[in-house]
């Protein structure tokens, strides 16, 4: 069957938008994914991962833009699009009453896939994710971690091009969070297929082949997680002290930086880190505590970019959520 | 990149989006009602219990008041309700079933279904299929009570009436399905219960005869899609006793306006209503969420 687009991107999408009123949630997106490819969407919650995702998976429609995902275009050729794409959702979807081989072998039939080799295929993706033993067991029985897991093995049964990943590991535990991306990473060694995942874990995008960086509904940045720290090429100084402000107000004259307050740590960013240390305490008249400089991680790039760490950008986030009860309900569908 | 040789991967082909993958959606949604109804013994037992309790407590309890009336005997009065209590068993049964598909939407399992490459209408026929299954084996356990209440056992009488079952559940599993369509809590089941099952129940002449009554009454019985369910079955069941004529008498049966309606008429009112609620169950799951 022919498709709509360019076969050797997975997805490609230009000016997507989505609006709900005056809300947008999406604004204005543009990005290429190649087959192959693990692609993160990284933002704190609320930034338009979800709703993009949403659009991608055919599952919300586009006020603006165009997208088209294994070759067709998620508006007009919805049917193509899901028949190729393998979604596993941040809330579960598996049946507790079924069993884990009996929630696969259902989603075998719903996606239509052939009958032969379908018990070779069922048993294949439950030993990539470690279940093939408890296949018999009601999912009622199982974990958190196992129904994610078993989540993933179904969104895999039909061999999809593109597998969306909507914060896979949300509400684990970190061990199980761990423990869920060495099965991921072992699927892409597996098997030829394209991962689109969120998160707003920094270090889950650090497995990513390219990650971009969302804000507001837009993109703020898209590269390879190394060469989004190397752009940065300064390292980055906490400092506590006796009196924030005056410490603020020092750096800037003193040295020309720009610090912000965060998580109770002044903090700015400075070529040679290490170096500079001496010269603070030299220079800055205010009492310091204590100092630690490390290398930029994907936090600094986060905040080099929106001039905030991504959690602050989710304390923010979770207050506007709170005054508002309707951006918790349009997130939930 | 990280992509290396695609290895070993078991290799599984899609069909067409034909007929048949439709077809196959459908299976699956129907053996899914089936397999989750034979996993719930409770729900089992306790749909039981209340039709037993009907039958015999609330039966022969009656009975001792209506002994004075047309109905002569206690037996009599089960034989008579005995029809009601079959479609009443039906009747909760296929609604519960087609409510569950809330359920699906608190616990995430209708997403899964809806994202599928398939039809909704495929979703809504499969789940109507299901749970008008379940609702026919319910009530067929009912069914094998009916020599207690002085209905002798006979393979056209239970042909008649297990035929007149699976009409019946069809069509109350589509009327449930419009009803749940709109629902987005669990908490409105009980809505449901309150103003559409049991008036639905009490309306449908399960437990009197529906002639000679109030005016008002006579109206909101002949509303009610169920009383076109139940008098067939009821007719079916008297005319296997012994007392065919006696039972004629005192309950005569649905008319429209002085006019007594044939089974045929009364079925196909069954059937419309099950073909209208089927249409509007499709449409309403068809809206883009």
């Amino acid at each position: 069957m022919p498709g709509d687009g360019d076969s050797a991107l997975a997805v490609k999408v230009e000016d997507l938008e989505k609006r709900y009123g005056e809300i947008r949630a999406v604004d204005g997106v543009s990005f290429e994914v190649a087959q192959g490819e693990t692609f993160g969407f990284l933002g704190p919650n609320g930034a338009g991962k979800s709703t993009t995702i949403s659009m991608l998976c055919t599952l919300a429609r586009p006020t603006g833009g165009r997208a088209v995902v294994a070759g067709f275009d998620v508006v007009k050729r919805r049917a193509e699009v899901r028949r190729r794409i393998g979604l596993v959702f941040q809330d579960t979807t598996l049946d507790d009453y079924l069993t884990a081989s009996e929630n696969l072998l259902f989603h075998a039939e719903l996606y239509g896939v052939q009958r032969t080799g379908l018990d070779r295929r069922l048993q294949q993706v439950m030993e990539m994710v470690g279940l093939w033993d408890r296949r018999g067991g009601l999912v009622r029985t199982f974990s958190g971690g196992m129904k994610r897991r078993l989540e993933i093995a179904r969104g895999l049964m039909h061999s999809p091009r593109v597998l969306f990943l909507d914060e896979p590991t949300v509400g684990l535990d970190p061990q199980t969070r761990s423990h869920i991306w060495n099965y991921i990473n072992q699927l892409r060694r597996q098997e030829d297929i394209t991962i689109f995942l969120t998160t707003h874990y920094m270090d889950e995008a650090e497995h990513c082949d390219r990650i971009a960086i969302i804000d507001g509904g837009r993109i703020v940045v898209i590269d390879t997680p190394e060469a989004l720290k190397a752009r940065i090429g300064k390292d980055r100084v906490e400092v506590r002290t006796d009196d924030d402000e005056a410490a603020m107000r020092g750096l800037l004259r003193e040295f020309g930086l720009e610090a912000t307050l965060s998580e109770g740590a002044v903090t700015f960013h400075v070529a040679g880190g290490e170096e500079f240390v001496p010269r603070l305490f030299a220079e800055l008249r205010v009492p310091i505590r204590s100092v630690r400089v490390s290398r930029p991680t994907l936090d600094d790039v986060f905040m080099a970019h929106t001039g905030r760490t991504i959690r602050d950008a989710e304390a923010s986030s979770a207050e506007r959520n709170a005054a508002s009860p309707w951006m918790r309900a349009a997130r939930r569908r | 990149m990280t992509t290396t040789a695609a290895h070993d991967v078991a290799a599984v082909r899609l069909a067409g989006g034909a007929a048949r993958d439709e077809l196959r959606a459908v299976r699956m949604v129907w053996r899914r009602e089936l397999i989750r109804f034979g996993r719930n013994r409770l729900r089992i037992l306790t749909s039981l219990a209340q039709p037993v309790l009907f039958l015999f407590v609330l039966g022969t309890g009656l009975s001792t008041i209506v002994r004075g009336g047309p109905v002569t005997s206690g037996s009599n009065f089960r034989t008579f309700i005995f029809p009601g209590i079959v479609a009443m068993t039906v009747l909760f049964s296929a609604i519960f079933s087609a409510v569950s598909i809330v359920w699906d939407r608190e616990f995430g399992f209708l997403r899964e279904m809806l994202v599928a490459p398939i039809r909704r209408s495929s979703l809504v026929l499969g789940k109507c299929a299901g749970g008008a299954t379940v609702a026919t084996l319910q009530a067929l356990i009912i069914l094998v009570l009916s020599p207690l209440v002085g209905i002798p056992f006979s393979a056209p009488l239970l042909i008649i009436l297990v035929g007149e079952m699976v009409l019946m559940a069809v069509a109350l599993t589509a009327l449930g399905m419009v009803l749940a369509a709109r629902m987005q809590q669990v908490e409105s089941f009980q809505v449901v219960m309150q103003f559409v099952v049991l008036p639905m129940f009490f309306l449908s002449g399960a437990l009197f005869p529906l002639t000679g009554l109030p005016r008002w009454l006579t109206v909101l019985t002949r509303l009610d899609p169920l009383s076109y369910a139940v008098d067939p079955m009821r007719r079916a069941v008297f005319a296997h006793t012994t007392s065919a004529a006696h039972f004629a008498s005192i309950s005569p049966g649905l008319s429209w306006f002085g006019w007594r309606l044939p089974v045929g008429v009364e079925l196909g009112v069954v059937v419309l209503i099950g073909a209208v609620a089927l249409g509007i169950a499709i449409v309403q799951f068809n809206r883009p969420d």
